[in-house]
């Protein structure tokens, strides 16, 4: 059995309970059935166990190296990089008017996830560059597409987002990256970027750096950011490459995981070239000025649910690998056995089941979360513009929660999965220590923790005056409605479900009927994982109910992990609702010179 | 040129393998099935041959309804199409049955040639290719490792223990092929898509002229008695090294058999 992400579970959450194969019906997937669904993960299971797996400790030991000109990371990166273009990995989702296959985004992340898993590190160039090609594909002129997004999709070109700069990271109001039109209408950058993954290798040709700029004598603020195309290499009408643009690293980040993704200090126009005997980096204005954040929020939606599958990545390999180890590991005996009796599997002892039904519960109820987030993106995508059940409002609410509750929740797996091993996995003789490193990044980037619960809170549940909440409400109250039409345990599940669902709509009424919201945003964590958990124990009961009727282990397993979340963690979002109820205060009122 | 291609879905190499109690024939259900490994060569050998020459390459499977999967690998590699052989009666089938069905429908379908993996990884026994050779009355060029076919005329390097044989033949032949004869290519999600749109033909038992009382487990010539679980991991022996541990190490793989 693979040991990155279950395909049966993958089979059951594809198929049995999101019913993808109906997606098939519609114009934008009809080219596709079950057969080129299996095909795709079949080969992603083994692309990603043969080119990305094998290396995945080598790219973190051997982390990559910065001479002052050049990155040189381990040639097995360039090898996994050519191989997933070859299969036409990077063209499968896009629609087949842009050059691809228009495989349901639903599948594709199912299969993303298993490279994910093998090697997240490696995994990441694909990802950059797909995002990039896919936001060039909606905002670039046709020739900007002709140019660069081929040889993308070929694997002969990457790709980069350069938002950050080393004072404005969360904040891209503050950016100071210039943008100087040119009479030949390109333009000239001059600027300083932060934490750009991917930002130099020589693994492929060419890279292609999308980068926020602002055009002296803009808006401020958000308003005046432009988007821009900055090529390494500046690319001819032929399609030949030319000079090199004025694009250097100033140097490359050392980090605690996805040490194998290079991530990088680019400096555009500091003078190291100067391409056309000017000074600056080229680049090539994106859709109309001003509009760069915009078109950038775009894309960022939808990396914001893959950190979300990437989390989950991590934290299904990590409960995986645990447990095999926890069925092979001779240790202790049962109470009461004599000291001469053998030794049992250590999945034997109580607290371990207990650590390993704790990530199953995690890791397969984020799965559920990210491929129904997907399911919604592939609704709205073959929809023709209609939008008669309100589903936008609906991926809006989960789209934060999509992202955060699978980087805090699979984290947290990987942590038990550490502890299942014991002083084992606190080596680096097993990969569960390094999947703990690289899932940390994941609270992190595309927008914190912290940012993603002001955006719930904030814009998508008050910003709309309560009609995203109350869209999410009505599809857990059609769930409830199911369970309860099931009867017994399913009818017991599902009243629960209501009640903690009743409960979160009060206290978020109450919340919006303060006069003044700020003091609560300041408890908006607390928002996000009382409703991140209440999401989770929904999605875990449309699981229990794709499984009722069916007989097995695996059903089995499904019905003891959904029972699982209900009594010992669904009963977490009440404390945190309480301190949202009383209006509480204690972090806002805490005084700097207290600490 | 016209290529057969036989592929045959085995449990995953990986997968702990079971037999069941009812009749002692693999469980099927126990692991998932894939294509041999060997088979991949075999195909890749196919596709190289008709790429550089011109011609088709047919895929032909035997086995129950899921081994379709395993043609529809082989398409999705780059053969042109496949057939399934398929057939209730089939089930407990031993080599010399194997190679009775499927001889009689390479022979009715007709090829140049015919290549297999020189083993599969469930039964290892590598006689299928010879046998089918025999029954068909055409060269049976085994574990090649370079197959070269100029007109009418076939030549191989047959991988030997001290290094290869070359053999020549004139075609039709049987060909089974080893590992080092190639690297496999894998499908692409374009070859996937174009891989439904192949025909895969459907033939059974009947159909290829064989009597049912002539395959399946009553008719093998040897089964299973009996079996038993691979029993469970025992702790290892520790040998600390005083100066004699090289020899120790030596004298316990000798025991074991393993030297």
């Amino acid at each position: 059995m693979s040991l990155l992400i279950s395909r049966r579970d993958l089979d059951f959450q594809l198929y049995e309970w999101l019913d993808v194969e109906s997606l098939t019906s519609r114009d934008r997937f009809g080219a596709h059935s079950r057969e080129t669904f299996d095909g795709l993960l079949d080969l992603s299971e083994q692309l990603a166990t043969e080119y990305f797996a094998p290396h995945n400790r080598a790219g973190d030991v051997s982390e990559p190296t910065f001479d002052g000109e050049r990155v040189t990371l381990i040639p097995e990166v360039g090898e996994a990089i050519q191989a997933f273009a070859a299969a036409d990995l990077l063209a499968a989702p896009l629609p087949e008017d842009q050059g691809g296959f228009g495989l349901p985004g639903t599948v594709y992340s199912a299969c993303m996830m298993l490279f994910g898993a093998a090697n997240a590190a490696t995994a990441g160039y694909q990802m950059l560059t797909l995002g990039n090609a896919r936001l060039l594909l909606a905002h670039a002129s046709p020739e900007q597409v002709e140019r660069f997004v081929p040889p993308m999709l070929a694997g002969r070109f990457t790709g980069t987002m350069a938002l950050s700069e080393p004072h404005a990271g969360s904040n891209l109001a503050d950016i100071t990256t210039r943008a100087e039109p040119q009479p030949d209408g390109t333009y000239r950058i001059f600027g300083q970027k932060m934490w750009i993954s991917g930002g130099d290798h020589e693994m492929t040709e060419n890279i292609v750096h999308l980068v926020l700029a602002k055009i002296p004598g803009g808006p401020p603020g958000t308003k005046g950011i432009s988007l821009f195309i900055v090529p390494k290499y500046l690319v001819s009408d032929d399609g030949s490459l030319g000079e090199r643009n004025d694009v250097v690293l100033a140097g490359i980040n050392h980090k605690m995981g996805f040490r194998g993704t290079v991530n990088t200090a680019p400096s555009f126009g500091s003078g190291a070239f100067s391409p056309g005997g000017e000074k600056g980096a080229v680049g090539y204005l994106v859709g109309e000025p001003h509009r760069g954040l915009a078109y950038m929020f775009h894309m960022m939606n939808e990396a914001r649910i893959s950190v979300g599958m990437g989390a989950t990545a991590l934290g299904y390999t990590g409960y995986l690998k645990s447990l095999e180890y926890a069925k092979d590991r001779l240790q202790g005996r049962g109470i009461g056995e004599p000291p001469e009796s053998p030794q049992v599997p250590i999945i034997s002892h109580a607290d371990v089941r207990r650590m390993l039904l704790a990530q199953k519960a995690y890791v397969e109820g984020a799965l559920a979360l990210g491929l129904y987030a997907g399911r919604l993106v592939d609704e709205l995508d073959s929809a023709d513009g209609e939008d008669p059940d309100d589903l936008q409002l609906l991926l809006d609410v989960l789209t934060p929660i999509a992202k955060s509750w699978p980087s805090q929740w699979c984290l947290v797996a990987n942590d038990l999965a550490i502890q299942v091993l014991g002083g084992a996995g606190y080596t680096r003789d097993f990969d569960l220590e390094q999947h703990y490193r690289d899932n940390r990044l994941n609270p992190i980037h595309e927008g914190s923790h912290g940012i993603q619960a002001l955006d719930l809170l904030g814009r998508k549940i008050l910003g709309t005056q309560g009609r995203g909440l109350m869209r999410l409400l009505a599809e857990m109250n059609t769930t409830a409605e199911r369970a309860e039409a099931a009867g017994g345990e399913a009818a017991e599940l599902g009243a629960q479900l209501r009640a903690s669902a009743t409960r979160l709509a009060e206290v978020t009424a109450a919340v919006g009927t303060l006069p003044d919201v700020t003091p609560m945003l300041a408890n908006a964590s607390a928002y996000l994982d009382a409703a991140g958990h209440l999401v989770i124990a929904w999605l875990w009961l449309e699981q229990y109910l794709a499984a009722v009727g069916k007989e097995g282990a695996f059903y089995d397993g499904k019905r003891q992990a959904t029972r699982y979340f209900f009594r010992w963690e669904l009963p977490k979002i009440q404390p945190a609702l309480d301190v949202l109820a009383s209006g509480d205060d204690t972090t806002l009122a805490m005084q700097e010179d207290w600490f | 040129m016209k290529i057969a291609v036989c592929v045959k879905q085995v449990p995953d190499t990986w997968a702990e393998k079971k037999l069941t109690d009812a009749d002692r024939t693999l469980d099927r259900e126990s692991a998932d099935g894939v294509m041999n490994e060997l088979d991949e060569y075999a195909v890749e050998e196919a596709l190289l041959l008709t790429e550089a020459s011109g011609g088709e390459v047919v895929a032909v499977s035997m086995g129950p309804d899921k081994a379709e999967e395993t043609v529809r690998k082989a398409l999705q590699m780059g053969a042109d199409s496949g057939i399934h052989i398929v057939d209730d009666s089939l089930h407990g089938s031993d080599a010399i049955a194997t190679s009775l069905v499927l001889s009689k429908v390479l022979a009715d379908k007709g090829f140049d040639l015919i290549i297999f993996g020189s083993e599969s990884t469930d039964a290892r026994m590598s006689v299928v290719p010879a046998m089918v050779a025999e029954r068909l009355g055409v060269p049976q060029m085994t574990f090649a490792n370079k197959v070269e076919v100029a007109g009418e005329t076939l030549k191989i390097q047959r991988q030997t223990e001290y290094g290869y044989d070359e053999v020549e033949s004139s075609t039709p032949a049987v060909v089974s092929v080893v590992e080092k004869i190639n690297e496999p290519r894998y499908p692409s999600f374009k070859g996937i898509m174009a891989a439904k749109k192949k025909p895969i033909e459907t033939v059974t038992v009947a159909d290829a002229g064989v009597d049912a009382g002539q395959v399946g487990l009553a008719a093998a010539w040897s089964q299973v008695d009996q079996f038993s679980e691979r029993p469970p991991k025992a702790a290892g022996v520790k040998i600390e090294d005083d100066g004699s541990g090289g020899v120790k190490i030596a004298e316990y793989l000798s025991e074991q058999k393993f030297i």
